[in-house]
């Protein structure tokens, strides 16, 4: 599987994510959400920003009740919740967001 | 929500009727498939090829690799020799399986998945499949065979269910574990738990959550407590000398409502004075080595457990709330990784969180102000490994009864679903045995769907809110599927989450 962003193929795998996390540009993350007919507005670039800086430090998505306390703490609280995640990102913020961000699906029990 | 055609839901007596015969419905290519990688890491050949379509090849000498490996298992486990032999066809299990249920195809009925194995033992190992294969129903070992292999027994979620009533005590789950020991050995091993597996090797845990994160994860939970409840309760990481280990999901740390329940674990172990610990070298409870039948992966996995008791010098291990982390626990931990002589004997070895739990409410030892549950009326999801594979205490029925005691300790509000979707004849969530994964949510759906019937029935007549598990993948597969059937995501909930709420630690002071 391939995405093409601009006229260059970007690597896939079997589920959509990117096999390398170095093919990440922000030009990646606006072709797989209008693939999902979402436009990234400035929220939607706030998580996805926190995402990817978390994951830079710990190698690893954040977990939700992290991501959710984060977004509270930047956005403010009335954000701070699972409920203004699914609404940004239908899809679950874990998986969906992960993927815009361009890093691999959480996997396991979740 | 992506778009999946949900079963529709009656509410009359909470069953599902059996379903008109609908051949092939769920004929499909089956999970996603473990790339060459994957399969190395656990140490299946990998000698496999993709064509210019995206089908992996099988390894070049895949037949007599898949016989070899059946004769081995067929040598190894007797249970297996056993039940390729002795089922009669008389249909007891016909009807019993959720996927058979939810999907109408007969491949799905208990008996004729476990054929689908069964044909092939009896065309190459027995002497009326050899020599009169169409008489007996033996058939060649073909590409297509190993296709419906690999599509029907990932609609098999080893729950246990069909076994139940089966006369002969027939344990499904085995036939469809050796399947799937054989795919992994022929290049068809599943991906889902194949690059989990990879990452309780690698880091421990199947999230892949390295020390650094957990460690951050848990801080932030304990700032989340104090904050709630001006109580200083701790989450300790990897204290050398502490006297509980406690291993747990690693969904419970990631993911909702798992976490509620990580909470009410430390709330309880606090009030009770315990000295505890988990551990980033042995961060998973749940293990993914069951679902692909690997005996090694297996041990490997629950060895590390060992090791970090051993290392961390704990007096007792105590699992948290995850079906087949209890089931390998309860089941077969001192076969893969005992003996456990270095720890205290007077406890049992392994002990399960709600073991802990139930006696100390029932003694009144943890302060409770039910009330606090009182916007929510529960029912309780028997976790299919607890329920069938499993015990608690020491008398009989006890992973029944310790669970169910727990929360109307701890509720005002509780009602059971109906007889026949409960202790040992619950239905499995539809996600159990590896089948958790996105590739497979047709066949999540339509495997939840007995259980979303008898909710519904309880929902609809007897005004439940809310349903408790005490498995992190039921937990997962229901915040997943309850939309598709009307309800809301968060109307699954851990039973520790309830004990959480309703606890009043010594100390708290409420901010209402």
């Amino acid at each position: 599987m391939a995405l093409e962003v601009n006229g260059v193929a970007v690597e896939l795998d079997e589920e959509g994510y990117l096999m390398e996390l170095e093919d990440w540009t922000p030009e990646v993350a606006k072709t797989f959400a209008a693939e999902d007919d979402i436009e990234l507005s400035e929220e939607h670039w706030d998580i996805i920003n926190f995402l990817r800086e978390y994951y830079e430090e710990y190698q690893i998505a954040p977990a939700v009740r992290v991501l959710t306390k984060a977004v509270g703490k930047r956005l403010g609280k009335e954000k701070g919740n699972s409920k203004y995640l699914y609404s940004l990102f239908p899809f679950g913020p874990g998986k969906q967001a992960c993927k815009y961000a361009g890093l691999p699906k959480p996997t396991g029990c979740v | 929500m992506a778009k999946y055609e949900a079963p529709k839901l009656s509410s009359d007596d909470g069953l599902v009727d059996v379903p008109k015969l609908k051949p092939d419905a769920t004929k499909g290519p089956g999970p996603f498939i473990a790339r060459p990688e994957f399969q190395k890491a656990l140490g299946f050949p990998s000698d496999i090829e993709k064509d210019e379509e995206g089908k992996w090849s099988l390894i070049p000498n895949w037949k007599e690799a898949a016989l070899e490996k059946l004769n081995e298992l067929r040598g190894k486990y007797r249970s297996l020799q056993l039940y390729l032999d002795i089922c009669v066809k008389c249909g007891a299990c016909a009807d019993k399986c959720h996927y058979y249920l939810g999907s109408g195809d007969p491949k799905n009925m208990p008996v004729a998945r476990q054929d689908l194995l069964r044909n092939v033992y009896r065309r190459y190992f027995t002497f009326s499949g050899k020599y009169f294969p169409k008489l007996v129903g033996a058939t060649e070992l073909t590409e297509e065979v190993v296709d419906d292999w690999y599509n029907y027994y990932h609609q098999c979620s080893q729950c246990r269910r069909c076994s139940v009533y089966c006369p002969y005590g027939i344990d499904t789950a085995e036939v469809s574990m050796a399947a799937r020991e054989i795919l992994n050995h022929i290049g068809r091993g599943q991906k889902y738990s194949t690059e989990i597996i990879g990452k309780v090797h690698k880091v421990g845990n199947n999230l892949g959550l390295p020390q650094a994160a957990l460690a951050d994860t848990l801080e932030g939970l304990e700032e989340d407590i104090e904050e709630e409840t001006g109580v200083a309760v701790k989450l300790p990481l990897d204290v050398k000398g502490a006297d509980i280990l406690l291993v747990t999901p690693s969904a419970d740390f990631f993911a909702e409502p798992h976490v509620d329940g990580l909470i009410g674990y430390a709330k309880v172990l606090h009030e009770l004075g315990e000295s505890w610990t988990l551990s980033s070298y042995a961060s998973e409870g749940a293990n993914f080595g069951l679902f692909i039948g690997s005996y090694d992966s297996m041990r490997d996995i629950a060895l590390r457990i060992r090791q970090a008791a051993i290392d961390l010098g704990v007096k007792r291990i105590v699992f948290g709330e995850c079906g087949h982390a209890w089931r390998v626990a309860y089941s077969f931990l001192n076969t893969l990784a005992g003996p456990f002589e270095f720890l205290d004997q007077k406890y049992p070895i392994p002990q399960h969180m709600l073991e802990l739990t139930w006696p100390a409410l029932r003694d009144g030892k943890l302060n409770i102000d039910k009330s606090r549950n009182d916007d929510m009326t529960l029912t309780f999801h028997d976790s299919c490994n607890v329920a069938r594979g499993s015990n608690m205490g020491d008398k009989e029925g006890g992973q029944f009864d310790f669970p169910r005691g727990v929360i109307k300790a701890v509720c005002n509000n509780f009602v059971e679903m109906p007889k026949g979707t409960t202790k040992d004849e619950t239905f499995c969530c539809g996600a159990g045995g590896g089948i958790l994964t996105d590739d497979l949510m047709d066949i999540r759906i339509k495997g939840a769907q007995p259980r979303m019937q008898a909710l519904k029935h309880v929902a609809d007549n007897h005004g439940v809110t809310h349903m408790a598990a005490i498995c992190a993948i039921c937990k997962s597969q229901f915040s997943k599927t309850l939309p598709y059937f009307g309800f809301e995501m968060d109307q699954i909930v851990s039973v520790h989450q309830l004990v959480s709420n309703a606890i009043v630690l010594t100390g708290q002071v409420d901010d209402d």
